[in-house]
């Protein structure tokens, strides 16, 4: 299954790809923001009402997912405004400047870089500092060498002390690294041309699917 | 319906309920994304399928494929046959043979399951039973292998 089978990749930069698995995951994420107006009714919907029929007050506190946050956003600012979470910060900025590779993204929410860059698309007057923090010198150059360096150098091994504090670009990445690395030993020992069952197949044993009669 | 009922609400001048009515919206089309999604990676694994098992599918695998999707699968299979009879001369050219390059003419192939009998271009036939090793050409037993049935076995 692994050689045939192409999903639907993540999008690259402000836009998502519609059909892409790891995007519907990441804008499930929640961002914190503000009712700018009254809403009524909609209070159970969010869970703060104990009965329908309630408004949520202006100005009270929200977290909302992503698509949440996309599909209500307008560029009048009727109804939510984002802030943005803690990560994307400036205290957690500087954190990042002074050494990228310590930070532990995957507890920090594991799609760092994806919803940073569709935080991008809400108006905010910091938006170029993010851009630059994503992708500058800060967070991303600065993690991606030790990523290159481990893929490429831990074959056989056990990863997931490695593994464990990078999000899901980074880790990505890093399967990318460690298959082109597989693919070359499997090729020094001579492997290359000795035809394989389908990953499928040998799932096929393990697995009880259900018996069917005729 | 609920939603009917609040755009004509809000037709009727309450327009603070438009926030509302998007905001169901936005839950529709989130879950036909989330379907939309779903479905479609199920195609693509399908499609790897016909690359990596064969045009025949298993019975169990079948069972867990709807009506729709068996009718997919064999319109593309019916695409594949079609696009490969036209390329490569005239029997056409098989892309689904062949996927590793291939080192020589004759392999050493070992049997994991018994498969009955199977029979070579010579008319001799070869009993397939559990751990019986034979050397077959290639393109015979290349479907047997991605199959799971024999295994490549490598000096």
């Amino acid at each position: 299954m692994s050689e045939a089978y192409f999903p639907v990749g993540p999008g690259l930069g402000m836009e998502e790809n519609f059909l892409s698995l790891d995007d519907i995951l990441m804008s499930q994420e929640k961002l914190p923001g503000r009712a700018e107006s009254a809403l009524p009714r909609l209070a159970v919907l969010l869970g703060q009402g104990a009965g329908s029929g309630e408004s949520v007050p202006e100005g009270s506190k929200l977290e909302i997912p992503l698509w949440l946050a996309k599909g209500l956003h307008d560029s009048k600012r009727r109804i939510i405004s984002v802030e943005l979470p803690k990560i994307y910060k400036e205290a957690w900025r500087t954190v990042f400047s002074a050494d990228a590779n310590v930070v532990d993204l995957h507890k920090m929410g594991p799609y760092y870089y994806g919803l940073g860059s569709q935080l991008l698309n809400f108006e905010n007057p910091e938006n170029p500092e993010i851009a630059q923090t994503i992708l500058q010198a800060s967070t991303f150059i600065a993690r991606f060498r030790r990523i290159m360096d481990s893929s490429q150098n831990a074959y056989n091994e056990d990863t997931s002390a490695l593994v464990a504090r990078l999000d899901e670009l980074e880790r990505a990445l890093f399967q990318v690294g460690q298959k082109g690395l597989n693919d070359f030993q499997c090729w020094e020992k001579g492997q290359a041309s000795q035809i394989t069952a389908s990953s499928l197949v040998q799932n096929y044993g393990k697995r009880k699917l259900t018996e069917v009669d005729g | 319906e609920r939603n009917q009922a609040d755009v004509s609400e809000a037709k009727a001048g309450r327009t603070d309920l438009i926030f509302l009515i998007r905001f169901r919206h936005c839950c529709l089309l989130r879950n036909q994304r989330c379907l939309l999604a779903y479905l479609y990676d199920r195609l693509l694994r399908i499609r790897a399928l016909r690359w990596e098992y064969g045009s025949v599918l298993p019975n169990a695998i079948q069972f867990h494929m709807s009506a729709e999707e068996v009718e997919w699968f064999n319109r593309y299979k019916k695409s594949l046959a079609t696009y490969m009879r036209s390329v490569g001369g005239e029997e056409g050219l098989d892309l689904t043979q062949d996927i590793k390059p291939p080192k020589s003419l004759y392999i050493e192939v070992r049997c994991l399951r018994d498969h009955g009998e199977f029979e070579v271009d010579d008319g001799t036939t070869i009993l397939l039973k559990k751990n019986s090793q034979h050397f077959l050409p290639r393109w015979k037993c290349e479907q047997l292998i991605r199959q799971g049935v024999l295994e490549h076995v490598l000096n």
